[in-house]
């Protein structure tokens, strides 16, 4: 059997799905539910061994077109850079608020993805938030929580 | 009928239903046209601002978008050869030689005639066959739609896995799992949170459209950024050349036009089959319909190789409506996103939707025809200033679809944890497509599994826990043969393709 990445996540999706099944077969039903032909159990338990029998499958048959993915050409670090800036954006965006986070996020992501362009980098990202927290809050009246803009009382 | 026509044209041609249209068709034909973003990710990033709506107009909006982008990938298809959406793969056959020859302008014209044609013709086949295919609809039980489901599932997986069926059960089944977590809808038990409240109303519809589609797809765009079988080439803005179509053009486009049309729509009904198999489909067709000598043009620029593809893609984008309006069962992941949307407005598509909700049936139905005229009308004459758009660097494309999708989840929840919810299941989306593992059947099971649970269920508990309910009526066992000879007719084709 051949060893390559497809299997990998084959089998990795196998051990999923032998958790999932587990954690299934863990739900709590009422007690007048128990030898019903249906309960809150029934669906996930079908799909557990579904996930198992299609993963299992993919685990012994042989792959005809195996998918060779060039690593060396990836842009694993921009990539993940990108990635920590988001989170970094989504842990920040309640606490701060929206409009400075928003900007933020924008005005960093261009950079790390090689802008130097700084007025384009700017007019993309504040004013840019700034009229679409416009058009989401006040024209089509989407409540946006933003502490920030309400500290110095732009936001009511 | 005439009533609920007479309703949804009215509907439709609302002042602010026909900004909505102009505005999702020129939104979708830049989303669309964006190599790697197709129509799943141009609706799946509408999907916030609709919800401030009302569902007829929110529908339509995304209607537009959809149009929008399946024009948009053809112009990528003729400008770049590379195809914005698999739908339009068949277009760059004969797309791309006319737009080298230096006739890219007449190459954007037959598409958008094309697609006008062929978009306008299936809503008229629509408008005759939604009605009637309702009223066989509402004869389906709950056996036939647990089985109908199964084969929208499987027909899906079959479709668009590329020959990687397992792969496509697997995210079905995954899809599934996802739709699993939260509290069971009849007894209220929680399930999968692992005791944490964020979980307890299960995962968001838009979070997982976002992150497998938008922000997965914006992941894999930076990732792929220097492989160089995937690099964008450029494209000679300056030599567009005219966009007239002369007789002889227009002869041919009138013979191929028809048929293609019938095979887009008949194609586009079928669950799971979609605008891929259909352009292709009709391609090959009319490779085989035409004489000996146009045969021969066939891939170095063919009016006929270009007309046909284009008709039945987006025949088969109308066609896709009547499954997911009818049965609530929807034809492609498209239509699976835009589902999900209309239970997201409370709306249950079905065979009662035409009764219950006259005006977003007959409005869908009216604002597909308007959508049409407004895409040629908007587009044509814009085509050499849309082709600019190519050039938008990746640099402002990537943090702005990224920011895009981040919006539309924190202002469904407020929620930090959703962010990071999402950030993960797009990172394992990003992997899993790097591996050819396809994302529109995780979406489709998604969107069926809790229907399927519902009806599974009720099948269940009728025939007291027997799966004799599985070959009870004749409906079922003719949805379950035809499910098990797409697996058949998959299996033979692997077989095929590995002895030749």
């Amino acid at each position: 059997m051949n060893i390559n990445t497809t299997k990998i996540i084959s089998l990795l999706f196998f051990i999923f799905s032998a958790f999932y099944l587990y954690t299934a077969y863990q739900i709590q039903v009422f007690a007048f539910d128990e030898n019903a032909p249906f309960n809150a159990r029934t669906f996930p338990i079908y799909l557990g061994y579904a996930g198992l029998f299609f993963s299992g499958l993919k685990l012994i048959l042989p792959d005809p077109d195996t998918i060779k993915v060039e690593h060396r050409t990836l842009e694993y670090k921009k990539t993940a850079l990108l990635i920590v800036i988001a989170i970094i954006y989504g842990a920040t965006i309640l606490k701060v608020g929206y409009f400075l986070t928003t900007s933020l996020f924008l005005f960093a992501s261009y950079y790390f993805l090689g802008e130097r362009r700084w007025v384009l980098m700017f007019l993309l990202s504040f004013p840019f938030v700034a009229g679409f927290m416009y058009l989401l809050h006040g024209v089509l009246e989407i409540y946006l929580r933003d502490p920030f803009l309400k500290s110095i009382g732009v936001m009511g | 009928m005439t009533e609920g026509i007479l309703i949804g044209l009215t509907t439709a041609l609302s002042f602010q239903n026909i900004f909505m249209v102009m505005i999702g068709c020129f939104f979708g034909t830049i989303i669309g046209m964006l190599p790697g973003l197709g129509p799943m990710t141009a609706i799946a990033l509408m999907i916030p601002i609709t919800y401030g709506f009302d569902p007829a107009t929110g529908l339509i909006l995304m209607a537009g978008v959809y149009y929008g982008a399946v024009f948009g990938g053809s112009t990528s298809s003729i400008l770049l050869n590379a195809p914005g959406v698999p739908g339009t793969v068949a277009t760059s056959f004969d797309g791309y030689p006319m737009a080298q020859q230096g006739k890219a302008g007449k190459a954007l014209a037959i598409a958008a005639w094309s697609s006008f044609a062929g978009g306008t013709l299936s809503a008229i086949y629509l408008l005759f066959m939604a009605p009637s295919l309702s009223k066989v609809s509402l004869s389906f039980r709950s056996p036939d739609y647990f089985a109908l489901m199964i084969l929208g599932l499987t027909a899906i997986a079959a479709f668009s896995s590329k020959g990687q069926f397992l792969k496509a059960m697997m995210m079905v089944v995954l899809g599934l799992m996802l739709a699993s977590v939260g509290q069971d809808s009849l007894s209220d038990i929680t399930r999968f949170t692992f005791d944490n409240m964020n979980l307890t109303d299960g995962i968001s519809f838009v979070l997982v459209v976002m992150s497998t589609f938008a922000m997965s797809e914006a992941l894999t765009i930076i990732l792929k950024r220097n492989d160089p079988t995937s690099a964008a080439k450029q494209v000679s803005l300056t030599e567009l050349g005219s966009i007239r179509i002369n007789k002889e053009e227009r002869g041919k486009m009138y013979r191929t036009i028809p048929r293609s049309s019938v095979i887009g729509f008949l194609i586009g009904v079928l669950p799971g089959a979609g605008a891929t198999i259909a352009s292709f489909l009709a391609y090959g067709m009319e490779r085989n319909l035409v004489k000996d000598e146009e045969k021969e043009k066939f891939g170095k620029g063919s009016v006929n190789g270009l007309s046909a593809p284009e008709t039945a893609n987006n025949a088969a984008c109308s066609g896709s409506f009547v499954p997911m309006l009818t049965l609530g069962i929807p034809g492609s992941g498209t239509t699976a996103v835009m589902l999900g949307a209309l239970l997201g407005f409370g709306i249950q598509p079905g065979p009662r939707l035409y009764m219950t909700n006259p005006e977003i049936f007959w409005s869908v139905i009216m604002s597909m025809y308007i959508g049409m005229v407004i895409l040629l009308i908007l587009n044509l004459p814009l085509i050499p200033y849309i082709a600019r758009i190519l050039a938008v660097p990746k640099n402002y494309l990537i943090p702005l679809i990224l920011f895009f999708s981040i919006t539309g989840i924190y202002v469904m929840s407020f929620n930090n944890f959703d962010i990071y919810l999402m950030i993960g299941i797009a990172v394992v989306a990003t992997f899993l497509r790097l591996y050819d593992f396809p994302m529109p059947p995780l979406i489709l099971a998604f969107v069926l599994g809790g229907l399927m649970e519902e009806n599974l269920r009720r099948s269940l508990l009728l025939s007291n826990g027997s799966w004799e309910f599985l070959w009870d009526r004749t409906l079922t066992v003719c949805i379950l043969v035809t499910t098990i000879l797409i697996v058949l007719w998959h299996i033979y084709k692997t077989f095929t393709k590995k002895k030749s």
